[in-house]
């Protein structure tokens, strides 16, 4: 499993690298709607506000959206599919790869968002790191959720509102968690108690994605 | 398997997608080393026949085996790791480079990389090794298909309108390399919308329309 784990994730991060549809297309979009956010709130008052963390997790929600759409569509088109089907790859091992390599791309464009954050919004930078390890946590049990209702909303086939209604619902208390992790960090507050909530969803999503892929994958 | 029974069996195959039927009551017996050509009009289901062989649809009604797998009750996967797959669409990861295409098929099955080199050798793509899967010409996406097929070597190969797009010399290529592997064991089946013009091969002809076979020459 995580042979196959690796192979897929190394596969879907050469595709990215090669097609740089993350660097050229994602990452301005994560910026600008960030900078969009915080003029909207006014840029000088949004980092020393309560928004700025829900800022944040908006525009990665909005990116996390789009990668994996991304994520699916490099496997929808019918041949791909029949021919890697054809490969016989145990279908556990091709979630945690997939789930991996967005994982990956969302930690990368997470540490730019926030960089942003710090630039645009004037977040305090030692809060803004002390804010790192739960941000990668959360962005992880987001990467999971993803990758499993992204397989349940069609692969990528399915009508394009569908990924968001299905997996808005599952996103919230991972991103509620989030928010209020990265919150704390900046103003103080419980922040092991949030960071522990995504830490369980992560590990709840892991294992929903190795029992249920395949089955939805053959669905 | 039982080496005299035939490698594919169906009885009254019936393929239902969304209430619609792709198959109607199919009978078929296929041997292994033989080579099949399907043919028919758009939308007589000739994808259908080859996707219900490989696996990559389930039976609605009926009865089935193929490679000695049910295909009512057994386990489809197994199925597909015994079948090769070779779609008119483009059957790789258009942003990976054709060498880089093999080496993910090579690793996911365990086979060494080394045979990429060789593999690449025998379908004329070696200079192309390093080419986007999506720059190649609609041939050379063929050949690269083939590759695939190469490492893998099934026990099946269905191959889904596989001279499409190809020029005089891509089809006397095709017909050289289907006649090895039939040579060879393996059970070809090629859907096309019209009967093969091969000189070399001489493959059963069955012709489809409307989800039945309407024709059967050998």
């Amino acid at each position: 499993m995580i042979r196959v784990a690796l192979l897929v994730a190394g596969k879907d991060l050469r595709i990215e690298r090669h097609s740089r549809v993350l660097l050229w297309q994602v990452l301005p979009f994560g910026v600008t709607a960030l900078v969009l956010c915080g003029l909207a709130l006014g840029a000088t008052h949004a980092g020393h506000s309560s928004a700025a963390p829900g800022l944040f997790y908006l525009v990665m929600l909005l990116v996390a959206l789009l990668m994996i759409n991304r994520a699916q569509v490099i496997e929808g088109s019918p041949g791909t599919k029949a021919s890697v089907a054809t490969l016989g790859l145990d279908p556990a091992g091709v979630f945690l790869g997939k789930a991996l390599a967005l994982a990956v791309e969302l930690w990368l464009t997470g540490l730019v968002v926030l960089a942003g954050s710090v630039l645009f919004l004037h977040t305090a930078l030692t809060g803004t790191l002390r804010a790192v390890p739960s941000v990668a946590v959360t962005l992880a049990a987001l990467a999971a959720a993803g990758t499993l209702y992204g397989a349940l909303s069609g692969g990528g086939q399915g009508p394009a509102t569908l990924l968001p209604m299905l997996s808005l619902p599952a996103f919230a208390p991972l991103l509620i968690a989030g928010e209020r992790s990265f919150s704390a960090s900046l103003h103080g507050g419980s922040l092991w108690r949030w960071w522990l909530i995504s830490l369980v969803a992560l590990a709840a999503y892991l294992a929903l994605g190795i029992l249920l892929y395949g089955v939805l994958e053959e669905s | 398997m039982d080496q005299t029974s035939p490698v594919v069996a169906l009885r009254d195959a019936v393929v239902l997608i969304g209430g619609f039927p792709l198959l109607s009551g199919v009978d078929l017996d296929l041997d292994a080393g033989s080579l099949t050509v399907v043919t028919g009009a758009n939308g007589a289901g000739k994808t259908s026949l080859l996707r219900l062989l490989g696996g990559l649809v389930t039976l609605s009604s009926g009865s089935g085996v193929v490679s000695g797998v049910d295909l009512k009750s057994g386990d489809l996967r197994e199925l597909r790791r015994r079948v090769g797959w070779l779609g008119h669409e483009g059957s790789f990861y258009d942003d990976l480079t054709a060498k880089e295409n093999l080496t993910f098929a090579a690793r996911a099955l365990g086979r060494p990389t080394e045979e990429i080199g060789r593999v690449l050798e025998r379908v004329g793509l070696t200079a192309r090794a390093s080419t986007a899967a999506k720059r190649l010409s609609a041939g050379q996406r063929r050949r690269l298909g083939l590759a695939w097929l190469l490492l893998r070597r099934p026990e099946t190969w269905l191959l889904d309108e596989p001279y499409a797009s190809l020029d005089d010399e891509g089809r006397t290529f095709f017909d050289q390399l289907i006649a090895e592997v039939v040579h060879v064991g393996a059970t070809v089946v090629v859907s096309a919308h019209d009967p093969l013009r091969s000189s070399t091969l001489h493959p059963r002809t069955l012709t489809l329309a409307g989800g039945l076979v309407v024709g059967d020459r050998s």
